[in-house]
C-alpha cells in the first residue's frame, strides 16, 4: 500500500515548548518531538478518550458517536486513536456535533491508516489536530500502537472503553491510564458479546460504569448540562410506527415489516423516508438502526 | 448415374438448402465427399456403408463421389448421412423414387436406424418459405417440425421404412399439426417455497413486472438461488411466437429433449462461474447458440457474479444492451437473439458473512470493498435492482404466515406488464426497456415525490445515474400498484432497491 504523503504544515513541537499540551509533559515517558497537523488549543486540556475495538458492533458505534458528541456538548475534545469501528465513531461523533476532537497515530502525521479514513482525517485536521511522535512518512507498524497508547490516555483527564475484546489495545490504553492517574470508564454491553470482554474486565477492576455522559462527568466533577430539546418535527403515521419498532441493533427491513405488521414495501418506504430525515441509519444487509441514542438512554 | 437429394444445413438460426449430389461411377472403389465437410460429415462414410448393408441393400464396390452443394460452405454434423445413403441407393438405382420436392435429415445408425439431429425446427421453418413440401425427419424431431404448418412431416425410424416410403408404399404417416395453445406448463417450482425474504420476493415481483434485471448480494445459505429459480414462474407465460423462438434455439443448439415438441416454459440458465465467454455468447468453428441465447426470453441466473471471468461479464454487454449477440469467427458470422432477464448473485465480501447477522465476517474492509468493486461499472449499470439478501431466520422456516403462490404474483405482473404495453404502444415492452427520452417522458413523480427526489440527492447522496434507475423502478412500481403518477412513497421504496448506489451502505 502507498501511503499518501501530504507533506504541508506538519508543526514540529517539543517538550519544551509552551504549546506542549501540560497534561502530557506530566507522564512517565512523554514523547518528543511531537509531529502535530491542525491546531492544538488551551482548551483542550479538558479532553476525554473515547477508545474501543476495531471490529465494533453498531450498539458501540452508536454510543461512541453519542457519548463523543455529548462531551462535545459539554466543552470537552475527544481524543481517540482514528482506526476503525470505535474509534472513528468517536471522531466522528465529535465532529457532527461541531466539537473539537484530536486524533494519535501510531504512523507518520502524513500517512493515512486505514486508508479508508483519508476524508475523516482531513475533517480532524480542520477540527482538531492529528499528532504523532513518529516522523513524517512512518508506516504503520504493530508495535508502534501500543506505544502511541499513552498518548491518548496522557492527553485525557479519562478514558472510555467503550468495546473490545479481552485482547484488545483498549485494555493497555486502560492501563497507562491507571499508571497515568487518570480515570478509566467502561460501558457494558451484553456479556454473551466478545466485544464486551474488556469494559466488562475493567468495571470488575473498579473501572466506573458508565450509562450516559452525566457518569463521566460526575467522576470528572464536571457539571452536566440541561439536555436539549429533542430536534426535528413530531413523526406521524406509518414512520412513526416503524421508528418504535427501532433500537440501536440494526434489524433487517423483513423483521421491521414483521414486527410493524405491515407489508415490506410500505416500510421499505418509510425507512428510506426516515433516513432522509436523519432519524434512522442504514447498515450493511438491508439494516437499519435508530440514530437517536440520546432518546434510547433516557428510557 | 447421378442422383440428387434434397437436405439443410444450419447457419446461425437460420437454414439454407443444400444439394447432396451422388455420383457412382466406373474407377477404383472409393467413398469421396467433398464440399468442405468436418470430421462428423467425413465419417457418415463408414455409418452409410453398415446402415445400407444392415438395411439388405447393396454398397456399390466402385467410386462414390458425394457433394454437398453450394460448395464454398463448411458442412457440419451428422444429418446428412441419410440424404447420402438415400442418393447412393438411388444412383445405384437399387431403389426408384422421385426425390425433388423432399427434404431429408438424419443420422444413420449402423444398423441403418435413423437418430434426431439439432436445428430441424430452423430447417423446416425454412422449407416452408422456399416452397418445399415434403420433410422426412427421424422420428425423435417430428414434433419439433411438426411445429411449422402447411408441410407434411414424415417421422422416419429407419433408413429401410425411408426408401420403401419414398418408393411410393407410403409407409410413413405425415404427423398431425399441433394446435396452437397458450397453456401454461405445469411448473415444478413455486414461491410460496420460499419461507420470509419478504423484501427479496417484493424485488423479484418489480422486476418481473418491469423486466428488471436484478442483484442479489447475501451470505451463503441465504436462499438466492432459490429465488432466481421462481423468477419465471412469476414472469408472464411464452406467446406462441416466443415459444417457437425459445424451441429453434433449443433445437440448434441441441439441449432439445428428443421427442419434444414446443418449449412452453420459460427458459432458466445458470451457467457456471468458470464458464467461457465463448460458452457465454455462442462459438465453435460455425457458431452455436451460447447460454446468453438460451436464456432468450427467459432467466440468465449468474451465481457468485464477482467469481467470473472478466471477459465473460464483458460479453454480455451487447446482449444486455440489444437483445442480440453477434458471434464473429474466422469463417462465418452469426447473430442470435438474446433477451433475457438478468438475475445475478453474490456473496457481500470473500468469506461471505459481512453484514451477516449470524456470523462474524472475518474479511478487512479492504477486502469487503475490493470485492465489491469486482462488479464493474457498465455491467452494474444495466442492472436496476440491487437487494441484500439476509440469512433466513429458524423462526422464518418454521412459522411465519403461508407465503403467496406464484400465480398470485403472476397475475399482478401481467397486470402491470399490460399497463406498460398500453403506454408504449409496442415501441418497448417494459419499463427496463425505456431510453433517457422516454424515462423522462414517462416517468413523471407528483410534486410530493419531486419534493422527496430532491431530498434524496442530498441527504442520501444519490447520484444523477441513480436518481433516473430509482424513477424508472418507481415507474415499475407505480404500475403496480395502478397509479398514474409517481408518488414520494413509490420513489422512496424504489431507492430501497439500489443499494449499489449507497457504497457506505454497504460497506458499514
Amino acid at each position: 500500500m502507498r501511503p499518501e504523503h501530504i507533506r504541508d504544515a506538519i508543526a514540529i513541537i517539543t517538550i519544551d515548548d509552551a504549546a506542549y499540551p501540560a497534561r502530557l509533559r506530566a507522564i512517565f515517558d512523554p514523547p518528543s518531538p511531537l509531529y502535530v497537523r491542525g491546531e492544538l488549543r488551551p482548551a483542550d486540556e479538558s479532553a476525554v478518550a473515547i477508545v474501543g475495538a476495531r471490529r465494533a458492533t453498531e450498539y458501540g458505534k452508536a454510543v461512541a458517536e453519542h457519548l463523543a458528541g455529548e462531551l462535545v456538548r459539554h466543552g470537552m475534545t475527544v481524543v481517540s486513536g482514528m482506526a476503525r469501528g470505535i474509534d472513528a465513531a468517536a471522531h466522528r461523533g465529535a465532529l457532527a456535533a461541531g466539537g473539537r476532537t484530536i486524533a494519535v497515530l501510531g504512523c507518520g502525521p502524513d500517512v493515512v491508516y486505514p486508508p479508508e479514513h483519508s476524508g475523516l482525517m482531513r475533517e480532524i485536521i480542520g477540527q482538531g489536530a492529528v499528532m504523532s511522535e513518529f516522523a513524517a512518512g512512518t508506516e504503520p507498524r504493530p508495535g508502534q500502537f501500543p506505544r502511541r497508547n499513552r498518548i491518548i490516555s496522557g492527553l485525557s483527564l479519562g478514558v472510555v472503553v467503550v468495546e473490545g475484546r479481552l485482547d484488545s489495545g483498549a485494555l493497555i490504553t486502560a492501563d497507562a491510564a491507571l499508571e497515568q492517574g487518570r480515570e478509566v470508564f467502561a460501558v457494558p454491553g451484553r456479556i454473551t458479546d466478545p466485544t464486551a470482554g474488556a469494559p466488562h474486565r475493567l468495571v470488575q477492576q473498579g473501572a466506573k460504569l458508565v450509562c450516559s455522559v452525566g457518569d463521566i462527568l460526575e467522576e470528572l466533577q464536571l457539571p452536566a448540562l440541561a439536555r436539549p430539546a429533542p430536534e426535528g418535527p413530531p413523526l406521524e403515521g406509518i414512520e412513526a410506527l416503524v421508528l418504535a419498532q427501532m433500537d440501536v441493533t440494526p434489524q433487517h427491513v423483513d423483521q421491521l415489516a414483521q414486527r410493524c405488521g405491515r407489508p415490506v414495501a410500505v416500510v421499505s418506504a418509510a425507512l428510506t423516508a426516515l433516513e432522509c430525515k436523519g432519524r434512522v441509519a442504514a447498515c450493511p444487509g438491508a439494516r437499519y438502526s435508530r440514530r437517536d441514542v440520546t432518546t434510547m438512554m433516557d428510557r | 448415374m447421378l442422383a440428387k437429394v434434397r437436405s439443410a444445413a444450419v447457419q446461425g438460426l437460420d437454414a439454407y438448402p443444400i444439394d447432396v449430389e451422388v455420383d457412382v461411377g466406373g474407377g477404383l472403389p472409393a467413398f469421396a465427399i467433398v464440399g468442405l465437410p468436418d470430421t462428423a460429415v467425413q465419417e457418415a462414410k463408414e455409418r452409410v456403408r453398415a446402415a445400407i448393408r444392415n438395411s439388405n441393400y447393396e454398397v456399390p464396390a466402385r467410386k462414390i463421389t458425394v457433394n454437398l452443394a453450394p460448395a464454398d460452405v463448411r458442412k457440419e454434423g451428422p444429418a446428412f448421412d441419410l440424404p447420402m445413403a438415400v442418393g447412393i441407393l438411388a444412383a445405384t438405382e437399387q431403389i426408384r423414387a422421385r426425390l425433388d420436392g423432399t427434404v431429408l435429415l438424419g443420422e444413420l445408425s449402423l444398423d441403418g436406424g435413423v437418430r434426431p439431429v439439432t436445428g430441424v425446427l430452423s430447417i423446416a421453418l425454412a422449407a416452408r418459405a422456399l416452397g418445399l413440401r415434403g420433410l422426412i425427419v427421424p422420428r425423435d424431431n417430428a414434433a419439433e417440425a411438426a411445429l411449422v404448418g402447411e408441410l407434411d412431416i414424415y417421422p422416419a425410424a429407419s433408413l429401410g421404412e425411408v426408401l420403401r416410403h419414398l418408393e411410393g408404399e407410403a409407409v410413413l404417416s405425415p404427423v398431425r399439426v399441433v394446435p396452437e395453445s397458450t397453456d401454461a406448463p405445469e411448473l415444478d417450482v413455486d414461491f410460496s417455497e420460499v419461507k420470509g425474504q419478504e423484501q427479496a420476493r417484493r424485488a423479484m415481483e418489480i422486476a418481473a413486472a418491469g423486466g428488471h434485471n436484478i442483484l442479489m448480494v447475501g451470505p451463503p445459505g441465504a436462499g438466492k438461488t432459490m429465488l432466481a429459480r421462481r423468477l419465471p414462474t412469476i414472469l408472464p407465460p411464452l406467446s406462441w411466437a416466443e415459444a417457437i423462438d425459445v424451441t429453434r434455439i433449443a433445437s440448434v443448439a441441441g439441449t432439445l429433449p428428443p421427442g419434444s415438441s414446443v418449449i412452453r416454459a420459460r427458459p432458466f440458465r445458470s451457467p457456471h462461474h468458470t464458464t467461457s465467454a465463448a460458452a457465454m455468447t455462442g462459438g465453435g468453428p460455425l457458431p452455436r447458440p451460447g447460454e446468453v441465447s438460451l436464456a432468450h426470453h427467459g432467466v440468465l441466473f449468474l451465481d457468485e457474479l464477482p467469481e467470473f471471468h472478466r471477459d465473460v461479464l464483458e460479453v454480455l454487454r451487447q446482449p444486455l444492451e440489444d437483445g442480440v449477440v453477434t458471434v464473429a469467427r474466422v469463417q462465418s458470422t452469426a447473430t442470435f437473439p438474446a433477451r433475457f432477464m438478468l438475475v445475478a448473485a453474490m456473496n457481500p465480501c470473500p468469506c461471505g458473512h459481512f453484514g451477516d447477522t449470524g456470523r462474524e465476517c472475518l474479511c478487512s474492509p479492504a477486502q469487503v470493498a475490493r470485492y465489491l468493486t469486482r462488479v464493474s461499472g457498465p455491467l452494474l449499470d444495466r442492472i436496476d435492482l440491487h437487494i441484500e439478501v439476509p440469512r433466513v431466520t429458524t423462526a422464518d422456516l418454521t412459522g411465519g404466515s403461508p407465503a403467496e403462490h406464484s400465480t398470485e404474483i403472476r397475475a399482478r405482473v401481467m397486470r402491470a406488464r399490460e399497463v406498460q404495453r398500453e403506454r408504449f404502444e409496442g415501441v418497448i415492452v417494459c419499463n427496463a426497456a425505456m431510453s433517457p427520452k422516454q424515462t423522462r417522458r414517462f416517468c413523471r413523480p407528483d410534486d410530493d415525490g419531486r419534493a422527496f427526489l430532491r431530498a434524496a440527492i442530498e441527504r442520501l447522496s444519490l447520484s444523477a445515474r441513480a436518481h433516473d434507475r430509482a424513477l424508472r423502478l418507481a415507474r415499475t412500481i407505480a404500475d403496480l400498484d395502478g397509479s398514474a403518477a409517481i408518488t414520494a412513497t413509490q420513489l422512496a421504496e424504489a431507492v430501497q432497491y439500489r443499494a449499489f448506489d449507497r457504497p457506505l451502505r454497504l460497506l458499514g
